[in-house]
This record gives structure tokens, sequence and C-alpha cells, in this order.
């Protein structure tokens, strides 16, 4: 028992990064495109934000830092396939080629160099509680933040005027682009929105996960927030489920493996892409055929004149 | 597969990075001919398996190729791909072959199979892959005794626990890291007998993320010593952020925990890789295999530190004795986890194909190895 604190805490951490880069994934996917660059827009996060670290000394500014450079990637990728229509997938992938490349370029001079903590926020009263309360009400501020912003997206794409039109931009470009909806501009902010939360997810990875730069580190993560999006089909709460199973299940296993308790560490590595694609099955079995995606997604977007 | 999450990530993103700079590492992946030098320069290339930014092991690799840069001026040009993932790593090794490499060094022990393959069709091209066992005409092997390192570090955390469980970051359940799991052990068993060891596979080489997860998990399990055979300095940095000890490896991590790291296990291929392509362009190379540590220098120790003097010189001794091979890691009997003495044959330590080839646990350590 004295333990499951601290388990948590980590829980919590290797699913933050996760969680972020999946709910900006997710609002893009939501308005209709698909940007499959989010592990380069990841990793490029994690360079500038640790650079700019680096250079300012300050942790809180890489972490800003990190999210812009993220969004200013995801501008090229807007104007790629909002401006000349390109093939969203196609460019997703050139999006992750070009960012794994260009992440080692900016990074290059802050290789092996340490960074210090970002102090955890502790905040008072609720950290008193008994083993949840420690694991949930302490931790670092990016972690608090990925929590507001589960509700800022929540209500935003349910809830919120705005929420509503990026859906219908969503479901079927054409229809909206015949109610006088301005496809493009409503796009370009979801994609935006998306580079941002990829960005943060970067940084975080960066400047609180393991507080270094190197190369390749973001690991695959991006990739697996896109199988959380799948994951997600379109829920955001299944979406924050998912985040933590995913997150948790590698922490498990890790703990199992330590705890000398034969697990197969192999299954349990892949068990996030398994899971994906069992939830894909039931969708699809259960007769909800491209449920959960929205309806243009992927479709470039050219209005007729 | 154990590097899974890698092959979706960056499995075609193996950067091509040259000495000659960014336009030739671009017309090199695209499979551009590079144009012919007027006096012919022998091309050396290598594979890695992370980043050579990773501050470990493909770090020190890229040493060794600058070694050989600085040894040869103007004779030798050198050009490496890094991140490259094992399961994918054949039309890499091959990409080298075809482009004019006379010399390939394939830095893990995955690219065994592929660089055999790659080898039979490019009979004039020389092979050198590490940490493997399989030769062939044009394919030499080479390892180092890391186990060596792992002995004394294993002492010295035997001797510094005070919870008496040490934690154990593991990569990929292989011989080499089993060896060095068992050598820890029995380093810290000689100075401890209550000593328990806890492990974690990260299955993968490089993940910070991941290996600093698993080194949190030891420490949640009570770990208070962690030692890792992963790359980065992520489970270093975890434990010193707990306040807790422990070891660097492959490089000099020191600056990344300075308080809280004991010493680093530093692996240096350049002596190696200077000797070995002196061997080519005098047209002497031959296929041979090469295990050697502590005495050749091809294994080093860091500085001991943050341990009372008498743990240090306990540490000294012990690697002044390996080095001079008065004791070794694996002295007689061993007994495996099963119970079962290991036979010796014939000498009174175990013989090297049996470090490289070992595929068990001493007796003392829990749990199974992974299949």
């Amino acid at each position: 028992m004295e333990m499951l604190p601290f388990i948590l805490a980590t829980v919590f951490t290797a699913a933050t990064p996760l969680l972020i880069a999946a709910l900006g994934e997710h609002v893009t996917e939501r308005a209709g495109v698909l940007n499959l660059g989010v592990e380069g827009m990841m990793i490029v996060g994690a360079a500038t934000g640790f650079a700019a670290a680096v250079l300012t000394d300050s942790s809180v500014l890489g972490i800003l830092a990190g999210a812009l450079a993220g969004m200013a990637l995801s501008a090229v990728f807007a104007l790629m396939v909002l401006v000349f229509a390109t093939n969203q997938v196609a460019t997703g992938l050139a999006l992750t080629i070009m960012g794994l490349g260009l992440a080692g370029l900016i990074g290059q001079g802050f290789v092996g160099q340490p960074r210090a903590a970002i102090p955890p926020v502790k905040i008072p009263l609720l950290s008193e509680i008994p083993v949840l309360g420690k694991a949930i009400f302490t931790g670092d501020f990016v972690f608090f933040l990925s929590l507001a912003l589960i509700g800022f997206v929540a209500w935003g794409l349910n809830r919120s005027r705005f929420g509503l039109l990026l859906r219908a931009v969503g479901e079927s470009h054409g229809s909206a682009h015949a109610l006088g909806l301005p496809v493009k501009r409503i796009r370009l902010v979801a994609i935006l929105f998306g580079g941002l939360l990829a960005g943060l997810a970067g940084a975080y990875l960066s400047l609180i996960y393991t507080r270094f730069w190197s190369p390749g580190m973001s690991a695959g993560r991006g990739w697996i927030a896109l199988a959380l999006v799948v994951f997600a089909a379109g829920h955001v709460w299944r979406l924050v489920l998912g985040a933590y199973l995913f997150g948790g299940i590698t922490v498990a296993q890790l703990h199992a493996q330590a705890g000398a308790i034969g697990l197969p560490s192999q299954f349990l590595s892949a068990l996030p892409y398994l899971m994906t694609i069992a939830a894909l099955l039931f969708l699809s079995i259960s007769g909800r055929k491209g449920a959960g995606a929205a309806g243009s997604l992927g479709q470039p977007f050219v209005p007729e004149r | 597969m154990p590097a899974r999450r890698k092959t979706l990530g960056i499995a075609y993103l193996g950067v091509v990075m040259s000495r000659t700079g960014f336009l030739a590492a671009v017309a090199l992946s695209l499979g551009v001919a590079a144009p012919a030098f007027a006096q012919e320069k022998l091309k050396v290339g290598f594979i890695y398996v992370g980043p050579v930014g990773d501050f470990g092991w493909s770090y020190q690799h890229d040493e060794g190729r600058k070694a050989i840069e600085k040894a040869f001026p103007g004779r030798v040009e050198t050009t490496f791909i890094e991140s490259v993932p094992e399961a994918d790593s054949e039309r890499s090794i091959e990409q080298l072959a075809r482009t004019g490499h006379k010399l390939i060094f394939t830095t893990s022990f995955g690219y065994m199979e592929p660089t055999l393959k790659v080898a039979k069709k490019y009979p004039n091209v020389m092979f050198e892959h590490a940490t493997g066992f399989k030769r062939d005409k044009n394919v030499a092997t080479y390892s180092a005794k890391f186990h060596e390192g792992r002995f004394i570090i294993g002492k010295i955390a035997g001797k510094m626990t005070k919870t008496n469980t040490l934690g154990y970051v593991g990569a990929m359940p292989i011989p080499e890291v089993i060896a060095g799991i068992n050598a820890f052990y029995l380093g810290a068993k000689s100075v401890n007998p209550n000593v328990k060891i806890k492990i974690a596979w990260a299955n993968a080489w490089f993940d910070p993320g991941k290996e600093g997860d698993a080194a949190k998990a030891l420490l949640d399990q009570g770990a208070d010593i962690i030692t890792q055979h992963t790359d980065s300095p992520a489970p270093l940095q975890q434990a010193s952020a707990r306040g807790k000890l422990a070891f660097g490896q492959a490089s000099d991590m020191t600056r990344f925990a300075p308080n809280h790291i004991l010493t680093s296990i530093i692996d240096d291929w350049a002596p190696y890789y200077v000797e070995r392509t002196r061997a080519v362009l005098e047209g002497k190379w031959q296929s041979q295999d090469v295990f050697d540590g502590l005495a050749k220098g091809k294994v080093k120790m860091g500085p001991y530190v943050n341990m009372p003097e008498d743990v240090k010189q306990l540490a000294e001794e012990t690697e002044a004795g390996l080095k001079s091979g008065k004791i070794d890691a694996f002295m007689c009997p061993i007994v495996a986890q099963d119970g079962k003495t290991v036979e010796c044959k014939g000498g009174d330590r175990l013989t090297d194909a049996q470090v490289v080839g070992m595929n068990f646990y001493v007796q003392g350590i829990e749990g199974t190895i992974p299949k």
C-alpha cells in the first residue's frame, strides 16, 4: 500500500504525454483531418522545448516553446493539405519523417546536457488525502494542465458553438461548405490545436518525463497517441481511459517483472496495439462500421466554384 | 518483437549522416553513387542501433568512428546510419555495401543474421559484427567483457545497499545481458550474502521514457541501487531524483547525476576500430573473434565516487585482479538457478564461449528469463 501512490504517480507521468498528444489529434480528426505527423511534431516539440529551456534557463518557457514549435510544424501540414489539398496520409507521414530529422538538427548542440527537475506542484489539503491524494494532487504543472485540457476539449467539442461547427465540418465538409461555413479556417484552427498539443507532449518528454534531449527519444509515442484516438472512437472519456490504461499497462508490466511475476513482457509491450485492433474489430462487428471517425476524415477538401 | 514500437515509429527513418555533411547524406540515402575520388579512399561504414546522441552505447561506437578519421587523415572516409531497428537492418547494411564501403561495422547483437546475409552477397566487403557469435570468411566478430565491469559494480552495490535490494534494468534477454546480470549478482553476493536482485526488462535498447519507468518500478519495490543495461541515462537520472544511487552505462554519465553516480562502465572501441581499419588498409584483414575487456582497455571504469574509502579500495582491488587475470566474474563452481553446477571445462573459470552463450541465471536470482 505504501507503494501505491508512487506507482500511480508513475502511471500518470507515463500517460500524460500520450493523453495530451491524443487530445490534440482527437480535435484535428473531429474536424475531418487525419494528421499522421504526431510523432514528428512531438519530437520537434521535445527538441525545441529542451533547447529553449537551456538557452533561457527556464523550463516553463521551454515547454511553451516546445508547444509553439509543434504548432509551427502543424502549420506546414495545414498549408499542404488545406491550400494545396494534398493527400493527408502521405503528408502526415512526410511530416513525421521531416520532424525526426529536424529535431535532430535543432537539438544537435544540446545532446547530453542535463537539466534540473521542475519542482512538483502540491495542492494543499487535497494532497493530504491518503493514497490517491498523494498521487493525483502532487504532480508537475503540465499534469494539471492536461486535466484541464480534458475538460476543455470535452466541453469545447460537445457544448460550444465552435465545437459544433468543427464537428459539422468533419462530418461532411461539402454540406458545411454549402451552409456557408468557413471549412478551411475551422480546419486550420483544429490542425494548429493538434500541433500545439503534440508539441506540448514532446516538451513534456524532454523536460519532465526524462530530463534530457536525445534524438529519437519519443520512441513511437506519437503512434500510440494515434492508436489511442482510434481506440477512443470519438469519445473523449474513452480517450482518457485509454491513455491511463496504456500508461498503466506499461508500468504494471514493469512491476510484474521486478516482482518476478512471470508475465511475457514482449506481449505486454504490444498490448496497446492489440487493444486498438480489438476496439476496431468490435466496432466493425457490432455493425457500427466507421463509427467514431468523422464522416469526411482524410478526404481533401476542394470547394467547387 | 522486442523493438516493436521502434519499428513502427522510426523504422524508416534511419537518418543517414556523413562527415561530408547533410547533402551527401541525402544523396546517399537516395542511393546515389558518390563521385569517384582521384585517389581512392577507404570507405568505412557503421550501423548504430540508437542515435549517436544516446550518450551511451551508440555514442561510444561513434567515438570509435571518429578515432578512425583522426588516425588516417585523408585516407579514409566514414559514414554512419543511426537508429537502425534490428529487425529491419538488412537494407541499411546492404546500402552501405552497395555504396562502396569496404569495411562495415554493425554494432548491435540483433544485426547478426542480416550482417551474415549481406556478407554472402558482397564477398569483397569486410564486415565486423559486435557482440555476435557467428562468423564467416568476411565476417569477424568482436565484443568486450562488459561483465568484468559489472562484477566490480556488483561488489560496490552489495556494499552500498541498505535495503539489500538491487534493481537492474535490462534491455533484451540476450546472452550478453544475462551474463551481465549474473556477474553483477555474483559480485554483490560475494560481499553481501543477503542481497537480492530485482530485474525489469524495458524490451528496448533505447527508450528513455520506458527505461526511466523501469527504474521507478524497481525503486518502488524497494531497490535502493539501480544499474542498467540499456543505452540512455534515464535510469540513473530517476534514481538520482529519488536520492538513490546508480551507475553509468557505456559512457561516463557523471554529468547526469554527479551526486548519485557510483561509477560508470565505459566501452572504448577506438583502439580496436583503428587497428581493424589499419588491417584493411595494409591488406592484412582476416576474420577473427576478439573478446577482451579491462586488460586490453576495451572496458574501462569511470571514477569511483560517492562511496566510502573502503568500498573504493575494494573496487580498485577487484579491478586490478580482473585486469591481471587473477580473478574472474565466473570462477568455478558456478551453480545455475535450477541447482545444477555448470560444467567447468578444464580451467578454474567458465570459458569465453560459455560466457558469450550464457542463457541461465545463477542460483539466487529470482524470476525467469523472458523467452
